[in-house]
């Protein structure tokens, strides 16, 4: 193997480097909405945002910790009510909604002590059932009344506009927030053992990847994000009324995106959240042949093409428009005989 | 003797249960697979004797002999078109591809047959309320007792299907090694569809039952599913009387529940089942530890 020692590693192509510019670019131009947008398509931009943070961390969950829950309604509405609690007790409405997250996150702890010990199937249905539970002892506060619920009085103080542009910023804030977290997380060490459990987790606990402690990170990770979408979905709404929120509807919204996204990819979710987003804009008034359709692409998704539209676009061009994988740099004139084996996949 | 009655009828309520989930389990038991749309079958199985006997005037007994042989050809479609392909595709695709298949089947319901709760209730007449006095406060309802037995029934008859029969012998085997029966002449593919239509015909005989003591909407599918997953799970997964042990432990934990407050039915259910969930993962270690610490006293 004569040139081995001519083989480099890159991660920053400059490709990456202008896609990430210009993505940080479209951020910050999305701070001025507000001023440049109607009042219909700013609360339509929360969504979006509140929808990216939702595909994201249920990606964290199964794309990389190779963990399928169909209960990540049980933070999204424990977000959304713990805000409402912390509200009522006199917290004012936008640090209670980062604080709600933060609490939850807390409370994940001690149940993936125990759901994370269940394989596969178990562990998905265990999640719903810890989501039924959540339903029913929120009903019993008598500050939610049941079913009947209530609503994060609190934000009446904020006149209608700058409540608007508040919940879009925070919406916003948070989104950019998670994203560059779970893109650190995939370049670092932790990123690596992701890959690692997400491609075989018996493998990977062979080569000493603490596969245990990966998974706890990632799924307290997932239900404080999923938790802080509940909280922010709830300064949109402002009503609470539990069923909505516990509603198995907000998991089977998370598996579309991140299915017909890419899964395991970090892309995809974001790609597939904005599909789900011009879908649902499109389509949403058509109430029951639209949820038939979702389900149905998340059926012929996973069957056909468990890669995603971003996964399939990626196999095909490997546009690299993110530093997160390691590409093996061939010193010129070395045509490789593997064609692209040789990078690894991000 | 109130209480009595509330642990019989939490009984009662457990064969159920184990009606529900004693499908389940076997799929899990021979393809490893967890069939998240297993809910939506019951239901459709019940909205298919619905019609029967809203329309037809069959009544449910009669209409299971057209929707059993139906639910079982259902099966092997699900096999053929959903199971097989999500089998090679991991670990992951069984769950995403039947959660999706639920939403589209608990949909297409709705569509049907709009938010209507209905009951087969209307179909059997007087069985539906009939009951056998005991005592004053123990009351047995005849279509109870037939639930039990009819839950003792099939699982019996799965029972010794799967320990004297040809098929039976082969899906225990497919359910061991399905790589490797090839090779004594037993075609995986074939063992696997017969298995889920095998599952999906009793998925149908339990939706006769949840239309016959309950009622039932398009959605109503994910609580079904939800209960036979928490009482094969109490039960030990891949055990058939364990299934109606624990479908009986959670009827009784959810009848108690209801008898301390009026929210307390669904309640205790889940509790119970994470109770058994937490005691299972940490009082083996804990016993282990006592027994050790216990055999180091003898020791010195």
């Amino acid at each position: 193997m004569s040139g081995v020692g001519d083989l480099g590693v890159e991660r920053w192509t400059p490709r990456a480097a202008v896609f990430v510019a210009a993505a940080l670019a479209v951020l910050g131009g999305l701070a001025f909405g507000p001023a440049l947008f109607s009042a219909a398509i700013t609360e339509r931009l929360s969504a979006l945002f509140i929808y990216v943070i939702l595909a994201v961390m249920w990606n964290v969950l199964a794309g990389y910790g190779g963990l399928v829950s169909v209960g990540q309604q049980a933070f999204f509405g424990l977000g959304a009510y713990v805000a409402v609690r912390l509200s009522a007790a006199g917290i004012s409405v936008y640090p209670a909604l980062l604080l709600a997250a933060l609490v939850v996150g807390g409370l994940a702890l001690p149940i993936g002590e125990v759901m994370l010990r269940l394989s596969g199937g178990e562990f998905a249905i265990g999640m719903w059932v810890v989501a039924e539970l959540a339903h029913l002892l929120v009903n019993l506060d008598p500050l939610v009344q049941g079913e009947t619920g209530t609503s994060l009085i609190a934000l009446d103080a904020f006149g209608a506009a700058a409540r608007r542009a508040d919940t879009y910023w925070a919406a916003l804030a948070a989104m950019a927030f998670l994203l560059a977290l779970v893109f650190l997380m995939l370049r670092g060490r932790l990123g690596t053992a992701l890959q690692a459990i997400r491609d075989d987790d018996v493998a990977a606990a062979s080569i000493g990847v603490r596969v245990l402690a990966t998974k706890r990170v990632v799924f307290v990770l997932a239900a404080a994000g999923a938790a802080l979408a509940g909280a922010l979905w709830l300064a949109t709404a402002i009503t609470f009324q539990p069923h909505a929120y516990f509603s198995v509807q907000w998991t089977a919204y998370m598996i579309f995106m991140t299915l017909v996204g890419g899964l395991g990819t970090f892309e995809g979710p974001v790609l597939g959240a904005v599909l789900f987003f011009i879908v649902e804009t499109a389509f949403g008034a058509s109430g029951v042949w639209y949820l038939v359709g979702l389900g149905a692409a998340a059926l012929g998704f996973a069957l056909f093409a468990p890669r995603g539209v971003w996964g399939a676009f990626a196999a095909r061009f490997s546009p690299r428009l993110l530093p997160l994988g390691y590409h093996v740099v061939l010193p010129a004139g070395l045509v490789p005989a593997l064609g692209k084996k040789g990078e690894e996949q991000a | 003797m109130i209480f009595l009655n509330q642990i019989l009828q939490g009984i009662f309520l457990g064969a159920y249960y184990a009606l529900i989930a004693c499908s389940l389990s076997f799929l899990f038991g021979v393809m490893r697979i967890i069939n998240l749309a297993h809910g939506s079958f019951i239901v459709v199985a019940a909205f298919l004797l619905f019609v029967l006997a809203d329309r037809f005037g069959l009544p449910p007994w009669l209409g299971l002999i057209l929707v059993v042989p139906v639910m079982a050809a259902l099966g092997w479609v699900l096999q053929v078109l959903v199971l097989e392909r999500s089998l090679k595709g991991g670990l992951l695709v069984p769950l995403l591809s039947t959660f999706g298949l639920a939403i589209v089947i608990d949909n297409l319901l709705f569509e049907g047959f709009g938010a209507d709760t209905r009951s087969l209730a209307p179909a059997i007449g007087d069985l539906a309320f009939a009951s056998w006095t005991l005592s004053d406060d123990v009351t047995i309802g005849q279509l109870d007792a037939i639930i039990l037995l009819a839950a003792i029934v099939v699982l019996g008859g799965l029972q010794l299907f799967l320990a004297q029969t040809r098929l039976g012998r082969a899906i225990r085997a497919t359910a061991e090694a399905p790589d490797i029966v090839g090779l004594i002449g037993i075609d995986a593919r074939a063992v696997y569809g017969f298995a889920t239509a095998i599952a999906i015909a009793l998925a149908a005989i339990a939706g006769a039952f949840l239309g016959l003591r309950a009622t039932f909407n398009p959605y109503s599918g994910g609580m079904q599913l939800l209960f036979a997953f928490e009482a094969v799970v109490i039960g030990g997964f891949g055990s058939l009387w364990g299934t109606l042990i624990g479908g009986i432990v959670l009827g009784v934990a959810q009848t108690l529940g209801a008898f301390i407050n009026p929210h307390g039915f669904l309640i205790a259910g889940h509790g119970f089942f994470l109770a058994v969930l937490i005691a299972r993962l940490y009082l083996p270690p804990l016993a282990e530890r006592l027994r050790r610490r216990g055999r180091k006293a003898v020791a010195a």
